[in-house]
């Protein structure tokens, strides 16, 4: 058959696939660009404003768009295409020896980033934002990656060690690293007391579980008003200090011990390199704990659990181990969160934090640590980036808010991940222990586990 | 004969109305392997879940025996600690390996409860203990000491899930014997081998019957394995013990004769 018989045979089912696509984003786009509800401030509150032009306009490109990818890049005559070799960069992440250069290199720089030209304090804020996240993601990436339990209430243990620093530090007057190891410890406890009926539950019914439990954290927060302050919180929460020296102008302060100007940025660096302490401590207990009989135990568990009892392991407590230990680091993050914040109140622990963390560990790859991180800076810091996109004002005019597309572009990079990284920027694991070389292991054989 | 390794005593298993093992008594030896044999859905399968713990029966008593007269009730225990404890390790008809995981890895979470207490739980492993360190080299060799037995070194670091059909069978072998124990169940291993694995699976049985000090209980269907391996046969058939000897009793006796293919009416 030549080439031409073949374009002009799948040209119609083309335009037919075409066709059907548009008639589909037609009723999609209907009710979000055709009609726009506004308020008046009349009798009849809302009314409606009809968009047509705009709807023709989203269908067209749906149609072109549409045939565009049928000639480009749809598998031919329903044959998938093999694999194409993956990005470079993204594949490099997941070798052994790019993770030992990058690692570093990162490290260097995250110690460095203050002391950088342009960080100014919302630039430093910025990074402790995204530090923080990419130490939860690191704990949650024990229960979720490595255990492959599906925990949707991640938030909860976030908000115990939260709640844990503030209630301890105002009620009686403990320091930062006094409340450290108890939140972190009462996080764990939660972990257990959680983890204690719903590990009998797998896959979607835990996660229903654990989605609630995070909720019920919240809903208490909010309404045990005696004790957490309700929806009002508890402020004035003392802030930590360097060594017992606190970052203010007194003469006993932080800056006139050293005979440094007193600088409110001061605090701030403080800040960021406590956070980057604890991500680091964080980095290199999780990893070790991934060598040790305890981790392997608990990726068998991930990959097989009925074989994993067969072999003799308690696969109760080795759930409860991962739970507890996952949410420790939760605690401490929240601990931190509170001394950072000296306000916590319950919208702090909203789903949508879980749901975040649970983004960076899925988006980032299921035991990477380092994927983790570029995770956690494309989804914080991705944010915050369309903020800085106020120059698209002039293109689309001054009502134009670029921060009100995240959600849209959030969908869009999930969407964009399922096509291309369905199992996250680095889905090879690597060996706990191996015998000559160590060769990562293929996305394809890893279980991600039914728990 | 000595006293045997595992007893077991009339046991019954039932699902609802439908009774899958029915009074089942029979006696398993150290330094012997002793095969369960029957047509299909004779209860072999579920027998051995029992012994193993992954199922409760509904009567009847399992006692093993270690050394020294050691005694464990089987059927009272979980199936954790039945391997943890009474030391009695088993292999699944269809292959359960920690697939994404490597061959040695695959070695090394079988000696997870013994790596535990050398890593003093965790806490002693995360400062990397001189003891540890022993323990966990120790722990290498003997999986390489099993992979060498069963011929799989030089897949060591590949995925478990990337191993051919026969090789996975052997490793998981290798895995249940990394356990240590002094009964090994092994259900169906020669399920889907060809004549040349058979063969080999039949020498690496006996090496294992001989040298290591356990009793080997297997369920087969492939019959040259098991009569020429097989020290004791037990043949069920609808639940029920119809016979119980050497290969050619077992082979010589009606009852069985009967239940495979059979009986001509008169």
């Amino acid at each position: 058959m030549s080439l031409h018989d073949q374009t002009s045979s799948s040209f119609l089912p083309m335009i037919k696939r075409s066709v059907i696509a548009t008639i589909i984003a037609f009723f999609l786009f209907l009710p979000t660009l055709g009609i726009k509800t506004s308020a008046s401030g009349g009798v009849d509150g809302l009314f409606l404003t009809y968009r047509w032009l705009l709807l023709a306009i989203g269908c067209g490109l749906i149609f072109v768009g549409r045939i565009v990818y049928e000639l480009f890049w749809a598998p031919k005559d329903g044959v998938q295409k093999p694999a194409k070799a993956q990005f470079g960069l993204v594949k490099a992440l997941g070798s052994a020896k790019v993770a030992k250069t990058i690692g570093p290199l990162l490290l260097v720089f995250a110690v460095a980033f203050p002391f950088l030209p342009f960080s100014d304090r919302y630039i430093l804020d910025l990074g402790i934002l995204i530090i923080t996240y990419v130490m939860l993601g690191w704990g949650l990436q024990i229960v979720v990656g490595l255990a492959g339990l599906l925990d949707l209430g991640y938030v909860a243990f976030y908000a115990v060690g939260a709640y844990s620093y503030a209630l301890l530090s105002i009620h009686f007057g403990f320091g930062f690293w006094m409340c450290l190891p108890l939140a972190g410890l009462l996080a764990a406890t939660w972990g257990i007391i959680l983890g204690f009926p719903v590990l009998r539950l797998r896959g979607d019914y835990l996660a229903i579980v654990t989605l609630a439990f995070g909720e019920i954290i919240r809903i208490i927060l909010l309404n045990w008003r005696g004790f957490t302050g309700g929806s009002n919180g508890l402020s004035s929460i003392p802030r930590p200090s360097f060594f017992g020296l606190p970052f203010n102008q007194d003469p006993g302060g932080f800056a006139a011990t050293f005979g440094l100007e007193y600088s409110s940025m001061q605090r701030i660096v403080f800040l960021y390199f406590l956070i980057l302490a604890l991500a680091v401590f964080t980095f290199f207990v999780t990893a070790r704990l991934r060598r040790l009989p305890i981790g392997r135990a608990w990726e068998a568990l991930r990959e097989d659990e009925i074989a994993c009892r067969s072999l003799g392991i308690n696969t109760v407590n080795t759930k409860l181990s991962a739970f507890a230990i996952g949410a420790m680091f939760g605690g401490f993050a929240g601990s931190f969160f509170a001394a950072k914040q000296a306000f916590v109140s319950p919208e702090s622990f909203n789903f949508m934090e879980s749901a975040t963390i649970l983004a960076i560990v899925v988006l980032g790859g299921m035991s990477s640590q380092l994927g983790v991180v570029f995770s956690a800076i494309a989804m914080v810091g991705g944010v915050e980036l369309l903020r800085q996109l106020q120059f698209l004002k002039v293109i689309f005019g001054n009502d134009f808010d670029p921060s009100q597309l995240r959600l849209l572009l959030f969908g869009l990079a999930m969407v964009l991940m399922m096509l291309w990284r369905p199992r996250g920027l680095v889905s090879t694991r690597m060996p706990t222990v191996f015998l000559k070389d160590k060769k990562t292991v293929s996305a394809a054989m890893i279980s991600q586990g039914r728990g | 004969m000595s006293q045997p390794l595992l007893s077991v005593n009339n046991l019954t298993m039932r699902f609802g109305g439908l009774t899958a093992v029915d009074a089942v008594s029979f006696d398993v030896y150290r330094n012997h392997i002793t095969a369960v044999i029957g047509p299909n859905g004779a209860g072999k399968t579920t027998a051995f879940n029992c012994i193993t713990g992954f199922y409760k029966p509904t009567d009847g008593q399992i006692v093993l025996r270690h050394k020294y007269d050691k005694e464990f009730k089987l059927e009272e225990m979980e199936d954790f600690r039945i391997s943890q404890h009474a030391k009695v390790a088993r292999t699944f008809q269809n292959i359960r390996l920690f697939g994404g995981m490597t061959v040695l890895e695959n070695l090394m979470i079988a000696q997870h409860n013994h790596l535990m207490k050398a890593s003093a739980y965790t806490i002693g492993g995360i400062f990397n203990t001189p003891s540890y360190q022993r323990a966990q080299e120790a722990a290498k060799q003997k999986a390489l000491a099993w992979m060498d037995r069963v011929g799989i070194t030089d897949r060591a670091d590949d995925p478990a899930a990337a191993l051919p059909y026969g090789a996975q069978r052997k490793l998981e072998i290798a895995r249940a014997m990394c356990t240590d124990p002094v009964l090994l169940c092994l259900d169906e291993p020669a399920a889907g081998l060809n004549p040349k694995e058979s063969e080999e699976l039949n020498a690496l049985l006996r090496s294992i019957r001989d040298n290591d000090d356990v009793g080997i209980l297997l369920i087969e269907h492939d019959m040259s394995v098991v009569m020429e391996i097989s020290d004791h046969i037990i043949v069920l058939d609808y639940g029920r013990k119809i016979s119980d000897g050497n290969a050619t009793e077992v082979r010589n006796d009606p009852a069985v004769i009967k239940a495979y293919l059979g009986v001509v009416e008169e």
